[in-house]
């Protein structure tokens, strides 16, 4: 597959950094253009405590079926101008591809059916499950698991699904000791070496399996390690110094889907998604204020301010008082994007007050804020694309976010506490001590001590380690 | 040997010190210009020529120390690296008595048996949990994640003395989790055996018959010693 090497930003001035649009929208499902003008609702939901097996799929079938009438009923009668259906798979979903399948069969029907009776603007993104570690030491690219995927991606798309999507965990190996760790090193080579790497393989075979179809190739998440930072960090466990920084540096390896084929829609806990729609012009789906039902964070406002989709993330569908919580969850999100698109309707001026609200309102108060400020999102996609290969990249990209920290701290807005302004000079002398040549970066991180990894799961040899 | 030692109690406080600080020894540069300054090993070693107990070395030193940063980590007041730089100090000094246990096993609180429920690959509470258990003393026998039932009942066999704990982080295998609590209970009806993980409630535990709940790992050091009080 022909690889896109971006050199340049799509969108290089902070002012056109915005919610809505991107410079390269797409079209799918019934009539729906995302990146053109509007911020559709993104609703995800998944399953209230219950087992997903051969004897209870009937059961859990009849939760979906349920879920998707209610939110597409609500989406009608609150005339939303277009909506996105996210189905993420649960791990035995995939592993038995069939069960998802026939899930999305089911979404795909009532879809249709609602676009053909109320001429609702819709579109159905399938997120298999990466269940590539079930097997450990990880292979990656054979085994079960793996084939199971890849007849999962097929299966999804042939059902129905007009976007892919994966929360891919290629690094992971490494990566969950060096966020425990807070080590920089090795969460760089596990990301900018490790994770880029399996997205490459990844992507490629993703982009088969949507090649010729109505489905888009749309895009990847670094959730499995910048949002388990963020968590680690909304808990106290680590510097929320790191997972900024742990959020900047995925973007490397997200970025590589889209060098790969990719085209957006982003997937919606990918915060890294502002950076992208800057380097590469994709629409891009976010989360944030109304996706406290599934995960706390402190960027709820600022994670709008760039959205092209907004999303819940995910919601047990439990009863509440205002009806299931995947119809309530829809309904905020609805409103939400109403008052973008009325903003984005009185004028750019009008939409860029809105927008630095939201930003302004979040940025000073955390540092995974801060480093989504559109002037800070533009100085961090530059150093990317200025940079050569996904290593560099990275380093480039930690080197920044430290700089755009401690001028925040220090010169700007943004409050650090003593322990977080510690590491980040800990963080600092980190980096310093890394070095500049990809092998000894590798060989530096150790990564013969990772008990799960297999080096040729990422083009290493054994002698390189 | 009597109860209370003629060690000077400094040298006990000093590796409490070393632990909380997380210098292992003194090639150590942590915290910052203390290269050369004893650490763990160097203060355990002095502990030993003046005949200090090992017991009172591991209770009253290492033990000690990693205590009080487990109790800061509850209070927010450390971040996990810096706990798991005083646990990497704690074992530099527990390789240096482990010879002198060479008889007996190290002394230790009890035994505890701890695994992610069966289809679950989330561990990173799981291993939060062991660290912290192992610094109060518990030996701690992981027995990783995506733990079918039977292998739970195979690990508690081979240490039939021990407590149990699972973790659960999704939806769908809470069931897994009272799956794995029920066959444990049919070889083993009093098994002490506690739950826990994000979506995992006092009320949950309850209903799938666990002996109890606890929300984080200083949480589950009382828990355990309210279910199964040191001997
Ligand atoms: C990190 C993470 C991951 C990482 C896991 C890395 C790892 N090595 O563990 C990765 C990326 C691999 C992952 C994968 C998935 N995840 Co996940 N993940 C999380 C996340 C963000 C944080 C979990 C975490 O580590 N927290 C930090 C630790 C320290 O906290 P903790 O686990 O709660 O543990 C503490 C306490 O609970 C307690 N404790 C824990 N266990 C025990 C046990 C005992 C005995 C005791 C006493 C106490 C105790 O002590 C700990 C310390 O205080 C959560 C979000 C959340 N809000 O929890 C989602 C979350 C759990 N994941 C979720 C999902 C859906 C998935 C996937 C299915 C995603 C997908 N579609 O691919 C897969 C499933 C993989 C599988 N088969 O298990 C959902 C679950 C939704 C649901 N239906 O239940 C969540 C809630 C995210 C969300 N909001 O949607 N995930």
């Amino acid at each position: 597959m022909a690889v896109r090497h971006y050199t340049n930003l799509t969108i290089d001035r902070s002012e056109d950094l915005i919610f809505g649009r991107a410079p390269h929208p797409v079209t799918c499902g019934h009539d729906l253009t995302i990146g053109a003008g509007t911020v559709y609702p993104e609703i995800n939901f998944t399953l209230p405590p219950m087992e997903v097996t051969e004897s209870t799929m009937p059961a859990v079938l009849d939760q979906y079926q349920k879920i998707i009438d209610g939110v597409c009923q609500r989406a009608v009668d609150l005339q939303v101008p277009g909506l996105v259906v996210e189905f993420e798979l649960l791990p035995p979903m995939t592993i038995e591809p069939a069960w998802g399948e026939s899930i999305v069969a089911l979404l795909r029907r009532a879809l249709d059916g609602y676009h053909d009776k109320h001429g609702l603007k819709i579109a159905l993104r399938a997120t298999p499950t990466d269940v590539r570690d079930g097997e450990r030491p990880v292979r990656r690219r054979s085994g079960r698991y793996w084939e199971a995927m890849r007849d999962s991606f097929r299966r999804c798309v042939s059902a129905g699904a007009d976007m892919l999507s994966i929360e891919s965990t290629g690094g992971k190996e490494a990566s969950d000791d060096a966020l425990l760790q807070c080590d920089l090193q090795t969460m760089l080579v596990a990301l900018g070496v490790l994770g880029a790497r399996d997205m490459a393989f990844l992507w490629d075979e993703i982009g088969e399996a949507c090649k010729g179809t109505q489905c888009l190739s749309a895009g990847d998440t670094a959730c499995g390690f910048a949002n388990t930072a963020m968590v680690l960090a909304d808990r106290k466990m680590i510097p929320k110094v790191f997972a900024a920084v742990v959020r900047t540096l995925s973007t490397v390896r997200t970025l590589v889907a889209h060098e790969h084929g990719a085209v957006g829609p982003t997937k919606d806990c990918a915060y890294e998604g502002p950076y992208i729609k800057a380097i590469t012009g994709v629409p891009i789906s976010l989360e944030g204020k109304s996706a406290a039902c599934a995960h706390l964070s402190s960027i709820g406002n600022i994670a709008a301010a760039t959205a092209d989709l907004w999303s819940n993330e995910s919601v047990q569908n439990v009863r509440l008082l205002g009806g299931d919580a995947p119809v309530v969850s829809l309904e905020q999100l609805a409103y939400d994007c109403r008052l973008m698109n009325i903003a984005a309707a009185d004028g750019a001026d009008a939409a860029r007050m809105l927008r630095d609200w939201l930003v302004r309102s979040d940025a000073a108060l955390d540092p995974q804020a801060y480093v989504l400020t559109p002037d800070n999102v533009i100085r961090v996609a530059r150093a990317i694309v200025e940079a050569d290969g996904a290593f560099a990249r990275s380093r480039e990209t930690i080197a920044v976010t430290l700089d755009i920290l401690r001028e925040g701290a220090t010169d700007g807005p943004l409050h650090l506490n003593d322990r977080e302004k510690h590491w980040l000079d800990m963080l600092q002398m980190q980096l310093e001590m890394i070095p500049t040549d990809e092998e000894a970066a590798i060989k530096a991180a150790c990564l013969g001590t990772k008990p799960d990894l297999v080096p040729g799961a990422y083009e290493i040899d054994d002698d390189k380690l | 040997m009597t109860e209370t030692t003629d060690a000077p109690k400094d040298i006990l406080a000093n590796i409490a010190q070393c632990v909380q600080t997380g210098k292992a020894d003194a090639n150590m540069n942590i915290p910052m210009g203390s290269k050369g300054q004893p650490g763990v090993a160097e203060w355990v070693d002095q502990a030993i020529a003046k005949d200090v107990p090992p017991q009172t070395i591991l209770a009253e030193g290492l033990m000690a120390g990693l205590q009080v940063i487990g109790k800061k980590f509850a209070a927010n007041e450390v971040f996990i690296p810096e706990v798991l730089i005083a646990a990497r100090a704690m074992h530099a000094g527990m390789n240096k008595l482990k010879p002198l246990f060479a008889e007996q096993d190290m002394p230790s609180r009890g035994t505890f048996v701890m695994g992610t429920v069966q289809g679950d690959l989330h561990d990173i509470g799981k291993n939060l949990v062991c660290m912290l258990l192992e610094g109060a003393g518990w030996r701690i026998i992981d027995v990783g994640v995506d733990c079918a039932p039977e292998k739970l009942v195979a690990a508690i066999k081979e240490h039939p003395d021990c407590a149990v704990g699972l973790s659960a982080l999704l939806t769908t295998t809470m069931v897994a989790m009272g799956k794995a609590v029920s066959a444990i209970r049919e070889s083993f009806p009093d098994k002490t055996v506690i739950v826990g993980g994000a979506p995992v409630t006092e009320e949950f535990a309850k209903e799938i018959g666990a002996s109890g709940y606890a929300p984080d790992p200083s949480a589950a050091i009382d828990l355990l010693d309210r279910l199964q009080p040191a001997a």
